[in-house]
């Protein structure tokens, strides 16, 4: 009987931590400064999000079914292939875009190469609108924070 | 020996094939084991033309370990920057660093490039053409030098060990 309250409480623990990871690198989203810093939210937060999720239900389904759950195991594989993947691409597609980043960042454009920012500017879509942002609040965060 | 060198090029990949399908259909059916190996043997052949030649592992205890200090390295990596953006009043210093390579073998840059994005504050955002050096963006940085000879000390010395390359 201990033993189900306690694999309960692991499995608990885990949902409940892997929500809050995955919770907080999506608020990294919102809070970080600039498109590469926001980059550092998905590529790691998420991915031991998901971990944990996906532990809780390999225990889960092993303890309650008796028999070995294993195939929670192909998704972590995936994804830790995939997702650093993404986010070099995203990096890249930034850098090639010339995005703009916070001013506090160290090391700066003269130093970066034709190849690795690209010889012209890339067309860009037009500008999104946000949902919170009014044209004040976007005025001010530009002569804030951002170049 | 050449006949099955020819027709089996890459027989781990293939096991791992294999193992995936059955992992995936979640039955060992005979004709799952069928099917799996069958798909085992055309999909390396198919992407043949896209592969690098593979570098040998030479110490599969030293992957292993390697692998090990990588997991840990993740949950490091998600509790630091889960910190960094849940506390309100600490200010993010993020900054690029070039990286010089020691590394040749352009898979062992690869699963470095994989690595260091998957670990502590660091995205990994370009391989320069000649591959010498490598662009990467760290969220949090005060001292650039210090971050670099954590990579070589962690990440890229077990690598080249791995691969003796």
């Amino acid at each position: 009987m201990t033993f189900y309250v306690i694999t309960e409480g692991i499995i608990a623990f885990l949902l409940v931590a892997g929500g809050l990871f995955a919770f907080t690198g999506s608020l990294g989203m919102l809070k970080l400064k600039d498109f590469f810093m926001r980059l550092h939210g998905p590529t790691k937060g998420t991915t031991l999000g998901i971990g944990c999720v996906l532990i809780a239900s390999m225990l889960y389904f092993t303890v309650t079914q008796r028999e070995f759950h294993v195939q929670e195991l192909l998704i972590t594989l995936f994804l830790f292939i995939t997702a650093p993947v993404t986010g070099h691409m995203l990096a890249k597609t930034g850098l090639h875009m010339h995005l703009r980043f916070y001013t506090g960042t160290r090391g700066s454009l003269p130093e970066f190469r034709d190849e690795d920012v690209g010889q012209s500017r890339v067309a860009r879509p037009a500008r999104a609108h946000h949902p919170w942002r009014t044209k004040a609040k976007r005025s001010r965060l530009k002569r804030r924070e951002i170049v | 020996m050449t006949r099955l060198k020819r027709y089996l090029p890459t027989p781990v990949l293939s096991l791992v094939l294999l193992v995936v399908w059955l992992l995936m259909v979640r039955s060992l059916a005979f004709g799952h084991i069928l099917l799996g190996s069958f798909l085992a043997v055309t999909i390396p052949l198919l992407t043949q033309g896209f592969w690098e030649p593979l570098p040998r592992v030479k110490h599969p205890i030293k992957l292993a370990r390697f692998v090990l200090v990588v997991l840990w390295d993740i949950i490091v990596a998600n509790l630091q920057v889960s910190r960094l953006i849940l506390s309100p009043s600490r200010e993010a210093h993020p900054g690029f660093i070039e990286y010089p390579l020691a590394l040749k073998d352009r898979l062992a840059i690869t699963l470095l490039a994989n690595t260091i994005t998957m670990t502590p504050g660091t995205v990994s955002t370009n391989i320069r053409l000649d591959s010498s050096s490598l662009l990467i963006h760290a969220l949090d940085m005060d001292d650039e030098q210090a971050l670099i000879r954590e990579i070589q000390e962690r990440y890229e010395r077990p690598l080249k060990e791995i691969f003796e390359c």
